[in-house]
């Protein structure tokens, strides 16, 4: 199994001492869901946010160690972030969809971008609906505004936001917290297809979540990282006692 | 409940009201009585001759044209400097300064600003522009003057209209490879616009109703022809109702009230607008 991401000896502090990382060692590998779970503050958004440098804009204090992405440092300082976006693309936990039209979200990136051809909007937008299972519902609509969407769907829309870039990485950042059931499921459901193709890291919003779509997954507590096993191993038997525990529901 | 008391409490409610009541009409009832009184004053002297010809026989009769045209010019000159330059210094503030002593420090001077009487920018203006920089009485030395005592307003509004944009959308497109300038341009920017809009109205037509900043920078007693470039002095709505009403002796009234009301649609007409800029946008808004 190839690793697409190695994190060596992540340590991070915010200046206002809020979460914190503290020494974190990650393989995490490619075409597959790695799944970051455990109680809030225990730097799991963290760390998604420093794989694709969002953390720039907030006021960190500190940041040490090193994140390999292919073999390239992104925390160097020579680091593109611009480009490094393109390449890791994220969903947050509340679907914020920009104030164009559904079409005009999915091209939003490739404009940024100085995309010039049309026909790779057409085909941006027809690819990324359908893999974020958005295109049936949407795909006579496509210039209506889309804060007219349901909340599953806009936040399926940013999904197919992040998608239409290709990016080789998606972080979703508890992508379902607002979700009913059947939403919360077509999620889901997308994100299998999503990891043939891409390297997806999801901070699940429950245990069950986890359970349900990590291949590997790493239980972190306040800002170490705990225990990381292939997903069926950390929630049948896992290793650690507090792991154990927290699945358990003993804590939390 | 006791029926007393909720009797007792409906009473205090209704004189409540009545009291708020009151006060509203208190405070808009000058301004109605005011505007009806310089519709009913003025119009009378409105006719095609007031807004096109020329003032003749001392003023005293004729039109009022190049006061308009003043106006319209000092009005235009003013946008030209504050609109770019107060908007740019808004998205500077917004969107790039930095939390520390040194913004603080521009912010508390830009409120300041706002607050210093009329006259003391024209003074300013007097001193800086139309003597040191030799412009001389004239159009550019008034829209300058006038452009200095409307940028706070400007920046302010802009600033605000800004930060009204949720801070998610700024995230977003940074997470997808926005560039700062980018983000602002795409997507904070024409969200703010109308705001923005609304913001640079309300400044400027303050600034076309001032008589003082103008006074020793640009503004003409009288002139007999239109002004011809920017370093030429011109007459000015606000000037010129402050002389025929002061200055000239035995000045039929109604030509007073007639340009009065030509001023008070000029600048009711530029608010007009703003609001409906306003309304407009707020029926779109996606957010």
């Amino acid at each position: 199994m190839k690793n697409k991401i190695v994190i060596e000896n992540l340590t991070l502090q915010y200046s206002d001492g809020t979460e914190s990382l503290n020494g974190i060692n990650l393989d995490i590998p490619a075409n597959a869901t790695t799944v970051l779970f455990g109680p809030a503050g225990g730097g799991k958004s963290s760390i998604l946010r420093c794989l694709n440098r969002l953390n720039d804009l907030a006021d960190v204090e500190k940041v040490t160690g090193k994140i390999l992405l292919d073999g390239e440092n992104i925390l160097d300082l020579k680091t593109d972030v611009i480009a490094l976006r393109r390449k890791v693309g994220m969903v947050f936990a509340r679907p914020v969809v920009l104030p164009f039209s559904i079409r005009g979200n999915l091209t939003y990136g490739l404009e940024l971008a100085g995309e010039k051809r049309k026909s790779r909007y057409a085909e941006a937008v027809e690819r990324s609906l359908k893999l974020a299972a958005l295109w049936d519902e949407v795909h006579d609509r496509l210039d209506d505004p889309a804060i007219a969407l349901s909340g599953g769907q806009q936040q399926r829309l940013c999904l197919a936001r992040s998608i239409a870039l290709e990016p080789e990485v998606l972080l979703l950042d508890e992508p379902t917290s607002g979700l009913d059931p059947i939403s919360t499921s077509k999620v889901e459901d997308a994100l299998i297809e999503l990891k043939k193709q891409y390297t997806v890291i999801l901070v699940p919003h429950s245990v069950q979540q986890a359970a349900r779509t990590s291949d590997y997954a790493a239980f972190f507590l306040e800002g170490k990282l705990i225990e990381y096993a292939p997903g069926t191993e950390i929630f049948t038997n896992p290793k650690k006692q507090r792991t154990e525990d927290y699945v358990m529901g003993r804590f939390g | 409940m006791n029926k007393f008391f909720t009797k007792n409490r409906d009473l205090t409610q209704k004189l409540g009201f009545s009291l708020l009541t009151l006060m509203t009409l208190m405070t808009i009832l000058p301004i109605i009585a005011t505007v009806i009184y310089i519709i009913v004053q003025g119009a009378p002297a409105i006719s095609w001759t007031f807004i096109s010809d020329f003032p003749r026989e001392g003023m005293r009769e004729g039109g009022i044209i190049p006061a308009i045209i003043g106006t319209f010019y000092l009005t235009l000159g003013t946008a030209i400097f504050s609109v770019p330059l107060g908007i740019a210094a808004a998205i500077y503030l917004s969107e790039y300064a930095p939390e520390n002593k040194a913004t603080r420090l521009i912010r508390l001077a830009i409120i300041n600003l706002a607050g210093i009487p009329s006259v003391v920018y024209g003074l300013f203006g007097l001193g800086l522009f139309v003597l040191f920089l030799n412009f001389g009485t004239s159009i550019l030395a008034a829209s300058l003057t006038l452009s200095i005592m409307t940028l706070p307003v400007i920046i302010s509004t802009t600033e605000e209209a800004l930060r009204a944009v949720p801070q998610s959308f700024r995230t977003v497109s940074i997470s997808l490879g926005g560039t700062r300038w980018q983000t602002i341009r795409k997507t904070v920017l024409p969200q703010a616009l109308p705001g923005i809009i609304t913001g640079v109205i309300l400044g400027l037509e303050r600034a076309a109703g001032e008589t003082a900043p103008i006074l020793f920078t640009g503004a003409a007693f009288f002139l007999p022809r239109l002004p011809h470039s920017p370093f030429d002095a011109t007459m000015a709505l606000p000037y010129h109702l402050f002389v025929i009403s002061t200055q000239v002796p035995e000045m039929p009234i109604k030509i007073q009230y007639g340009t009065a009301l030509v001023l008070l649609v000029f600048v009711i007409g530029m608010n007009a607008l703003a609001t409906f800029v306003r309304g407009r946008a707020r029926a779109k808004r996606q957010w």
